[in-house]
C-alpha cells in the first residue's frame, strides 16, 4: 500500500475515504476538507475522527457545559479551571490540590477487568500531568440489578480491575459508591476519581511553547490496543447484534504506570519540563494536537521514531492507539539529557519524537514523508458544535404524578421493623465491604477516613495536619424524576458528606452519565441537569473545576437514568478534628439536624418495598445545606460532636444503622412529637444529618444551632446493643449486621 | 546516636515512604536504599517494604531477589544484620531463601484489605522485643498472594523451634497453613510477615491503632543498646 502523504492527498482529491467507519458524519468530513483545502490524508482523517468524537470534542454537550464557566462563583481558591487535564484548587499552606472524576463506562462493559483498570490508569495520569503526586482514588460504580446474571460477570471483573490496577500503584482507595438498578443493565457506569497534591509552584500545563524545544514521548511502547476507543466505543450506542468490540479496549500495566508516576515526579522536582500531557483517549492524536494547540507555535513529529510493540502498525494506527502508560513532555534542548537519564533510572523508555516549531501547523512525518499538515486548533479545540434538539419527554408528567405518597405503608410496628431489615439488607443499602475490602485503603500512610465513612479524607501535611476530603454522590432515580433537582441533590449530598466529616467544601468535579444525545428526551435531561448543577454550584460557591461527559449510555432505545455523579473536594486545617460516622460512646446524645418532611419520591423505601419510581424527589434547599455544613464544620472544629452522618438514600434509619454498626453500639430512639414513625425513619428529606453529642457539649451545641436557626431535635441516645425505637420495635445489632453485611457476598461472591 | 535503618525501594515498591515514616516515628533514622545500589550505606538494619516489586511478574518477589541491593542484604543478614520483610518484602525473603516456605494466591482468590488481629508468638526476635509473647495486636493486612505454605516437615520445624513469629487470629484471611502470618530465621534477626505494621504507627491514620510501632521501637532499642 502506498503511503498517503499530504502531497498524494492533494493529487488525488476523489479517493474514497472511510470517514463513516471512523465515526464521522458526512458534514464533518466536508468540514475537514474545507479546513484543509483538500481531502485529508489517512493519518489526518484518523486524527480528526478521534478528536472530533463525542468523547473528546464534547460536541453535543459543550453548549450546555459553558454554564459551568458563565455561572462560576467568585472564589480565590481556583488556581486552574476547566479545560486543562484537571482543575487545581488552593487549599492553603502553599498546597494545591487537583482532582477529577472521569468515566470508563463502555470499555468496562465489554471487558470489565481491563476497562475498569485502565479507567483508573487514565485518571491518575491526568492528575499526574498537572504536576501533582496522586494521593488517593475513589470509584463511583453503577451496575444492573444485583441478581442479574450479567452483573455477576461485570461487577467482580470491574472490582478486580480497579483493585488490580490501583493497589499496584500504591494509591489508597478511599471512597466511592456502588449502586444497582436495572437501568444500568448493559450500561454499567464505571467512574473513576483521582486526587493529587502539589505545591503551587509545581503546577504544570499542557502546552507546547518555545521553538526548538523537544517533544519527548515516554512510558510504554505503543501497541495495537484501544484503537478508536473514544470514537468506536465511547461515542456510539451499543448494538447487541454488532461484532465484538473488544479490540477497542485498552490493556493496562500498572507496574509500568507506577514507574511512570515516580519517574515523572522526579522530572518535575528537577524542573525539566515546559509542558506535559498524558496520553489517554485518542492517544498521540490528542496529545500532540492539544499541546500544539494550547502552545505558541507549531510542532513537527517524526512518527516513525515512536517505539512500538508491534512493528506492523500503520501511521494511522499509531496516531489512534490508546495504549496505556504513556506521557508526552515538552523539554528545552539543554534539559533533554537529564530528562532521559531519569527515565533510564526508572527503566522507562523515552524518545525524542519531534520538536516545537516556529510555524503554526502540526506536521507529522513518516520516514521523511509528510503525512499530516493541519492547524492544531482545528483538531483539538475547534471541533464541531451541535445544538441538539431537546424536549421534555411526554412521559415526565405522568411519572411525576405517580406519587410515592400513595404507596402502602407498614400497618403496624411489626411490619415497620420488617421493612427496616429489608431496607438495610437491600443491595443498594447493604454494606459494600466485600467490594471495598478488595482495595488498599491504607497505602501511603495518610488515610484518615475511608469508606464507609461519609467522605474519604487524607492528610497532606504531616506537620500541620492539613488534609483534604472528597465525596462522590449521584442518584439516578432522583434525576429521572427531575433532572434539574436530581443534579442539585447529588451536589448537595456530596457537599453535605464533606462537611459531615468536618471539612469545608471548596470545589466540584462531575461525571455526567447520560443516554444518547440524539434522543431529544435525553438531551433535555442533560440540559436540565447541567443547568441545575451550574445554578447550585453558583449558590453554594463551589466552582466546577472539570470533569467528564459520558453519553450514549443506552442499549437500543432504552437509556440509563440520567446520572450526574458529583464529586466535592473539601479542606480541613487539622485532620485530628475530623468527624467519623461511628457512634462509639454510650451516653452520647443523638440529634437530628434539619427538617423532616414526608418525602418518599425516588426513595430507597419505595424501591425496596414497592419497586416503585414516581413522584418528585426531595425538595432542594441550598441555603439550608450551607447552614447545615457550617454547623457541622464548626461543631467538628470546636469539639462539640463526636460523630456525624449525613442522611440521604434510606433516610434516618439507614444512617442510624450504619453509625451504630460502625461504632458497635446501639441506640434508643424517641419519635419526636408530631412526626409519624414511618416518615421519621424512611423519608429522604435533604439538608439533614444526625450527630452524636457528648452530654457535656449539649448546651453549647444546641445554643449554636438555635442562634443560627438550624432545627436540632434530640431524638435519642447511644446505648446498649439494640436499636430500639420507643413504642415501636427493637432490633439487635447482630441481626442488623447479618442483614446488612450478608447481602453482597451472597449475591456476588 | 540513633540507629540507621535502610528502606529498600525496588521498582514497584509502594510502602517505602510509609516505612520510612514509621522508622522516623519510632525515633530512628530512615535511609533510602535503591535497588540498583550494592552499597548499604552503613545501615544497621534493613526493611524490605511492601508493594508489587517488578509488578509481581513471574512470581511475587522472584525478580527483586536478584536486584543488586539484595547481594549485600543477603550476605549481611546471614552475618546477623536485622532484616524485616513486610508483605512483598516477606515474599522477597522467601525467594532469597533467608526464610523458608512460599506465598501462594489467597485461597479465596481476591485481594483483601482489612484490620487483622495477630498473636505475637515470639517476642525474642530482633523486631519483636517490645511485645510480649502471646500479646494480641491488630495491624492492617492487604495482599492477594498472602497464603503461606511450606511442607509439613518445615512447618513442624518452625513450630518446634519457636520460629512462628505471628499467627492470624479471628479468622485466617488467606488460607495460610497453621494460621502463620510471619516467621523468623533461626537467629531471630530476619523476620518476615504479610501484615503491615508500618501502617499502624500513628493514632490518626490507617486503622487508628499504633500496634505496629513495636517493630520499629524493638529494633531501635536493640541497635542503640548494642
Amino acid at each position: 500500500m502506498t503511503l498517503d502523504t499530504v502531497k498524494h492527498a492533494a493529487e488525488t482529491p476523489d479517493t474514497d475515504q472511510p470517514w463513516a467507519e471512523l465515526g464521522l458524519k458526512q458534514d464533518e468530513y466536508a468540514r475537514i476538507r474545507e479546513i484543509l483545502g483538500r481531502r485529508p490524508t489517512g493519518a489526518e482523517l484518523a486524527m480528526y475522527s478521534v478528536m472530533w468524537s463525542e468523547h473528546c470534542s464534547y460536541k453535543s454537550s459543550k453548549v450546555h457545559l459553558k454554564q459551568f464557566g458563565e455561572k462560576a462563583p467568585e472564589t480565590d481558591a481556583l488556581l486552574v479551571g476547566i479545560g486543562e487535564n484537571a482543575g487545581v484548587v488552593d487549599v492553603g499552606q502553599g498546597y494545591a490540590v487537583t482532582f477529577k472524576v472521569e468515566s470508563h463506562n463502555h470499555p468496562s462493559y465489554i471487558e470489565p477487568y481491563q476497562g475498569a483498570a485502565t479507567g483508573v490508569g487514565g485518571i491518575v495520569r491526568d492528575i499526574l500531568a498537572m504536576g501533582a503526586r496522586p494521593v488517593a482514588v475513589m470509584d463511583p460504580l453503577r451496575f444492573g440489578a444485583a441478581d442479574h446474571p450479567d452483573t455477576k460477570r461485570v461487577l467482580p471483573g470491574v472490582v478486580a480491575g480497579i483493585g488490580g490496577y490501583g493497589n499496584c500503584l500504591g494509591l489508597p482507595n478511599i471512597g466511592g459508591e456502588v449502586v444497582f438498578d436495572p437501568c444500568y443493565q448493559g450500561n454499567p457506569l464505571v467512574n473513576a476519581l483521582c486526587v493529587g497534591v502539589m505545591k503551587h509552584e509545581d503546577i504544570h500545563l499542557a502546552k507546547a511553547s518555545g521553538a526548538g524545544n523537544k517533544v519527548i514521548l515516554y512510558g510504554a511502547r505503543t501497541g495495537g490496543d484501544g484503537i478508536g476507543g473514544v470514537s468506536v466505543l465511547a461515542s456510539e450506542t451499543f448494538d447487541s447484534t454488532g461484532p465484538a468490540k473488544r479490540p477497542a479496549v485498552q490493556v493496562g500495566d500498572p507496574f509500568q504506570e507506577k514507574l511512570l508516576i515516580e519517574c515523572t515526579l522526579e522530572i518535575f522536582r528537577e524542573n525539566l519540563v515546559d509542558g506535559i500531557q498524558d496520553l489517554g483517549g485518542a492517544g498521540l492524536s490528542c496529545a500532540t494536537s492539544e499541546l500544539a494547540s494550547a502552545g505558541s507555535g507549531g510542532m513537527r513529529v517524526e512518527l516513525d521514531t515512536v517505539p512500538l510493540r508491534d512493528s506492523s502498525l500503520s501511521p494511522e494506527e499509531i496516531l489512534m492507539s490508546e495504549s496505556q502508560e504513556r506521557m508526552c513532555a515538552i523539554v528545552e534542548p539543554g534539559k533533554v539529557d537529564r530528562f532521559l537519564e531519569i527515565c533510564e533510572k526508572w527503566d522507562v523508555i523515552a524518545t525524542v519524537i519531534g520538536e516545537v516549531t516556529e510555524g503554526s501547523q502540526l506536521e507529522i512525518f513518516w520516514h521523511g514523508e509528510q503525512i499530516v499538515d493541519v492547524p492544531p486548533r482545528s483538531v483539538a479545540h475547534e471541533g464541531p458544535t451541535y445544538h441538539r434538539p431537546y424536549a421534555r419527554p411526554d412521559w415526565q408528567d405522568a411519572l411525576q404524578a405517580d406519587d410515592a405518597a400513595k404507596l402502602a405503608r407498614p400497618a403496624n410496628a411489626e411490619e415497620l421493623r420488617a421493612q427496616v431489615l429489608r431496607l438495610v439488607a437491600s443491595p443498594n443499602q447493604a454494606s459494600k465491604a466485600w467490594i471495598t475490602d478488595q482495595y488498599d485503603r491504607f497505602v501511603q500512610g495518610n488515610t484518615v477516613l475511608a469508606q464507609p465513612e461519609d467522605s474519604g479524607m487524607v492528610r497532606i501535611d504531616e506537620n500541620t495536619g492539613l488534609g483534604v476530603a472528597v465525596a462522590t454522590d449521584g442518584n439516578g432515580r432522583y434525576a429521572k424524576l427531575d433532572p434539574y433537582a436530581g443534579a442539585q441533590l447529588a451536589l448537595a449530598e456530596a457537599y453535605r458528606n464533606v462537611a459531615a466529616s468536618g471539612a469545608k467544601p471548596l470545589a466540584v468535579s462531575d461525571c455526567l452519565n447520560f443516554g444518547s444525545p440524539e434522543d431529544p428526551a435525553v438531551m433535555w435531561q442533560f440540559a436540565e441537569a447541567t443547568r441545575g448543577l451550574a445554578d447550585a454550584c453558583q449558590t453554594l460557591g463551589t466552582p466546577v473545576t472539570g470533569g467528564n461527559v459520558s453519553l450514549y449510555n443506552q442499549t437500543g432505545e432504552v437509556a440509563i437514568h440520567p446520572t450526574p455523579v458529583v464529586a466535592v473536594l473539601g479542606v480541613i486545617d487539622d485532620v485530628t478534628r475530623r468527624t467519623p460516622v461511628a457512634f462509639a460512646d454510650e451516653g452520647h446524645l443523638i440529634y437530628l439536624l434539619g427538617d423532616t418532611r414526608e418525602e418518599l419520591g425516588g426513595s430507597a423505601w419505595s424501591q425496596v418495598v414497592h419497586d416503585h419510581l414516581g413522584g418528585l424527589p426531595p425538595k432542594v434547599d441550598l441555603a439550608r445545606e450551607q447552614l447545615l455544613a457550617e454547623i457541622l464544620i464548626s461543631a467538628s472544629r470546636d469539639g462539640m460532636i463526636d460523630a456525624a452522618h449525613d442522611l440521604s438514600d434510606g433516610g434516618l434509619i439507614q444512617a442510624l444503622v450504619e453509625s451504630c454498626l460502625r461504632g458497635g453500639k446501639g441506640a434508643r430512639l424517641v419519635v419526636p412529637d408530631g412526626l409519624d414513625p414511618f416518615v421519621l425513619l424512611f423519608s429522604e428529606s435533604a439538608g439533614r444529618a444526625i450527630v452524636a453529642v457528648p452530654r457535656s457539649e449539649e448546651l453549647r451545641f444546641t445554643d449554636m444551632c438555635g442562634a443560627r436557626g438550624l432545627p436540632a431535635t434530640r431524638i435519642g441516645v447511644v446505648d446498649g446493643s439494640d436499636i430500639d425505637v420507643q413504642g415501636q420495635f427493637s432490633v439487635a445489632l447482630d441481626e442488623l449486621r447479618e442483614a446488612h453485611e450478608g447481602t453482597i457476598p451472597g449475591l456476588i461472591a | 546516636m540513633t540507629a540507621r535503618i535502610g528502606v529498600v525501594t525496588f521498582p514497584g515498591t509502594l510502602d517505602d515512604r510509609d516505612t520510612q515514616r514509621a522508622v522516623r516515628v519510632a525515633g530512628a533514622e530512615a535511609v533510602p536504599l535503591w535497588h540498583r545500589d550494592k552499597d548499604l550505606k552503613q545501615v544497621d538494619a534493613v526493611v524490605l517494604p511492601g508493594g508489587f516489586s517488578y509488578g509481581d511478574y513471574l512470581r511475587a518477589g522472584a525478580i527483586s531477589r536478584f536486584s543488586p541491593v539484595m547481594e549485600p542484604v543477603i550476605e549481611q543478614a546471614k552475618a546477623g544484620m536485622p532484616v524485616l520483610g513486610i508483605c512483598n518484602g516477606f515474599q522477597v525473603l522467601t525467594e532469597s531463601h533467608l526464610l523458608p516456605g512460599a506465598m501462594l494466591r489467597n485461597n479465596h482468590l481476591h485481594f483483601i484489605c482489612r484490620d487483622q488481629k495477630l498473636r505475637v508468638e515470639n517476642a525474642d526476635t530482633s523486631w519483636t522485643t517490645d511485645y510480649e509473647t502471646g500479646q494480641e495486636i491488630s495491624v492492617p493486612l492487604k495482599n492477594i498472594d498472602g497464603r503461606y505454605v511450606a511442607d509439613e516437615r518445615v512447618l513442624d520445624m518452625l513450630e518446634a523451634e519457636g520460629r512462628v513469629a505471628f499467627r492470624y487470629l479471628d479468622g485466617n484471611p488467606n488460607g495460610s497453613l497453621r494460621d502463620i502470618a510471619g516467621i523468623t530465621n533461626e537467629a531471630g534477626n530476619v523476620v518476615g510477615l504479610m501484615p503491615h505494621p508500618e501502617h499502624a504507627v500513628e493514632p490518626l491514620v490507617g486503622t487508628g491503632r499504633t500496634d505496629g510501632l513495636g517493630f520499629f521501637t524493638s529494633i531501635l532499642k536493640k541497635l542503640v543498646n548494642a
